[in-house]
């Protein structure tokens, strides 16, 4: 890995209230490494943009916000004064501007001389293997064309920070992943600091050396993606990121009790608790050998797995993957093992 | 042939008629008319010898240009502005910007007297002040504040309706990229509402290059071609003069609105 090119930014008591009194972020503090890739992943109106748009100078924190690039303060500085990188998620291309003119624009206005800017705006084009569509106008282009020109363009001027606003959220499925794996390639080749926004967790996932997820302009949940999938911090962020089984319960003398059974664990003893664990972090037992058990409700072939419905003994229901090799029936009673780092108790 | 041509070409009648009855049948006759003079047809060669025609053609022209860029200028900026700030009382703002729209001529040359005539606003100011009498209305400078009046509602509208359209993301780009006020007026916004510029900016320009009742108005003696057709027309009964001023104001208020057309495609295109 090549050394980071990017800025480490260090967000402090950034909260954001509009003129017209919403409330989109509560103060929050944030720290985004040089060179890391950070998704914000959260619901519609969580306040995704907003953090993204005070981190570009777009907007303004709420007085005691402050926000530094590699330490220094740029709280005050508007975003032209930034040097960030910019994507949008409808794009913003410039439709008076030929594709190259507007992967030069940046340079244009730092006063680059033509021939430079051009040569330099073409290797980026080339860089991400657009170089054919230079001369095309805007609206001649797919919109998977315009996603790679609008990160061209951003990219063409060297920013510290790179910002990108759901960019794929306008493409088709197919298009959207195989687009994602090559910002993925391209984000760790330049090692640039990269803050993306989306509300698409399997983007997230794939995408981010960690993640913030966000909710009701609140951070939940800051970690790394293995860590927000298997040791989500709470019900929310559980439920956000996957699916996501529940049991209700108490825990007594070192033993989660629930409904299906007992699950030695290392908590204090509480009058109400909740296990959450994902549909493949169980393995499923002969009931002899678990002390969870359950009846099998449904079972769905699907290839290379099954998923199989478990009932609870109090109604619950959870969710579990199975290999595709082993003998359920419906009606039959399973045992279930958990191991320690697969679950939250909450 | 099918009856759905033949019933398409039977809709296509009507149309026909309105053209023949309200374009071809009067622009026939009044080309007609300014041949029937002394001269005949070189009496379109006549209006542009004669020099006090000519002069009153290139004085309404450049009138007419100037009033386009003025009303642009000021319809640009305020629209922009408008567009990016609320504050209280904006909509009361805005429909009494769009107010003078249903005023006819007269009535804002009548507007113009009261306030740069010999009794007007500016006067009864100036001459306070000790400044001397300031009175500009019955004359070019009059005329041009009138037609900046009359068209400026016109051309808010139009370039309000354009800014409001433009999406924010395009100039939060370019800042992005570094570029400041200036930049950014001048390769997004500008671009961005250049149609409606074109548009709105072809509506200044034809009606300050036809405008009658405020002239008409203000004074007998502004030079300006529909007064001139006006004199010809009434005064000296001079059909065919009057004729061939008409038609060379159409055209060359055509001509003119079809070459920056043209003008501003190439102009889009090239920056491109
Ligand atoms: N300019 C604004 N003025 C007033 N309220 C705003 C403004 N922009 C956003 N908001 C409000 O702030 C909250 C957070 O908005 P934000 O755009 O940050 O959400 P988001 O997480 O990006 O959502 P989405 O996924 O839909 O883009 C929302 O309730 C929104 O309505
Ligand atoms: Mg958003």
């Amino acid at each position: 890995m090549t050394a980071p090119t990017g800025a480490a930014i260090s967000i402090a008591g950034c909260g954001k209230t509009y003129p017209d009194g919403t409330r989109a972020l509560s103060p929050v503090d944030l720290e985004v490494k040089a060179g890391e890739t950070l998704v914000l992943l959260g619901p519609s109106g969580c306040g995704k943009t907003t953090l993204l748009r005070l981190i570009a100078g777009l907007e303004t924190p709420d007085a005691g916000g402050r926000i530094a690039f590699d330490g220094a303060d740029v709280t005050a500085l508007p975003i032209e004064k930034r040097n960030v990188g910019m994507v949008f998620q409808s794009y913003a291309l410039f439709p008076n501007m030929s594709v190259i003119d507007n992967v030069a624009y940046g340079l244009r206005v730092r006063g680059v001389a033509t021939a430079a800017r051009r040569a330099q705006a073409a290797s980026v084009l080339t860089m991400m293997r657009i170089e054919a569509l230079a001369e095309r106008r805007i609206d001649q282009l797919s919109g998977g064309q315009r996603q790679r020109v609008a990160l061209a363009r951003a990219l063409a001027v060297r920013p510290r920070v790179l910002l990108l606003d759901e960019p794929l959220t306008a493409l088709d499925a197919a298009l959207r992943e195989h687009l994602r794996s090559e910002i993925d390639a391209l984000l760790r080749r330049l090692a640039i600091t990269a803050v993306y926004v989306t509300h698409d967790q399997a983007e997230a996932l794939a995408l981010g050396d960690r993640i913030v997820v966000m909710k009701n302009g609140a951070i939940a949940q800051v970690g790394t993606p293995r860590e927000v999938y298997f040791r989500p911090a709470d019900d929310y962020v559980a439920g956000f990121v996957g699916i996501t089984n529940r049991l209700e319960g108490i825990v007594r003398n070192g033993r989660f009790e629930t409904a299906a059974g007992i699950l030695p664990v290392a908590a204090p003893d509480r009058a109400k608790a909740h296990l959450l664990f994902r549909p493949e972090a169980v393995r499923l037992v002969s009931p002899a050998e678990a002390t969870l058990v359950f009846q099998v409700a449904q079972v769905e072939f699907q290839g290379p797995r099954q998923r199989v419905t478990l009932n609870a003994g109090d109604g619950a229901r959870i969710i579990a993957e199975a290999p595709a090799d082993l003998d359920l029936a419906a009606g039959a009673a399973i045992g279930l093992a958990l191991d320690a780092n697969r679950y939250t108790l909450a | 042939m099918h009856s759905a041509d033949r019933l398409a070409r039977l809709f296509l009648l009507p149309l026909f008629l309105f053209v023949a009855a309200f374009f071809l049948l009067p622009m026939v006759r009044l080309v007609g008319v300014a041949g029937s003079g002394p001269n005949g047809m070189a009496e379109y060669v006549a209006i542009l010898t004669n020099p006090r025609h000519f002069a009153t053609l290139v004085a309404t022209l450049a009138l007419s240009a100037a009033v386009t860029a003025a009303t642009l200028a000021i319809g640009t900026v305020v629209a922009l502005f408008l567009a990016r700030n609320r504050f209280w009382g904006r909509p009361l703002l805005v429909s009494c910007l769009t107010l003078p729209l249903a005023f006819p001529g007269v009535v804002v040359g009548f507007m113009v007297i009261l306030l740069a005539g010999r009794q007007g606003l500016l006067s009864s100011l100036s001459m306070g002040l000790g400044m001397g009498r300031w009175v500009f209305a019955y004359s070019m400078a009059g005329l041009f504040a009138g037609y900046v009046y009359f068209s400026l509602p016109r051309v808010l509208v139009t370039l309000m309706a354009a800014v409001e359209k433009l999406d924010p993301a395009l100039e939060e780009a370019a800042r992005s990229l570094g570029a400041g006020r200036f930049e950014v007026l001048r390769d997004v916004t500008l671009p961005g509402i250049a149609p409606a510029l074109m548009a709105s900016g072809a509506i200044a320009f034809a009606t300050a290059m036809g405008a009658f009742g405020t002239a008409f108005t203000l004074a007998t003696r502004i030079d300006v071609l529909a007064m001139t057709i006006y004199t010809e027309f009434t005064l000296n009964a001079n059909f065919a003069t009057a004729a061939a001023l008409s038609i060379a104001l159409g055209l060359i208020t055509w001509a003119v609105l079809a070459l920056s057309r043209n003008l501003a495609g190439g102009g889009v295109a090239a920056a491109g």
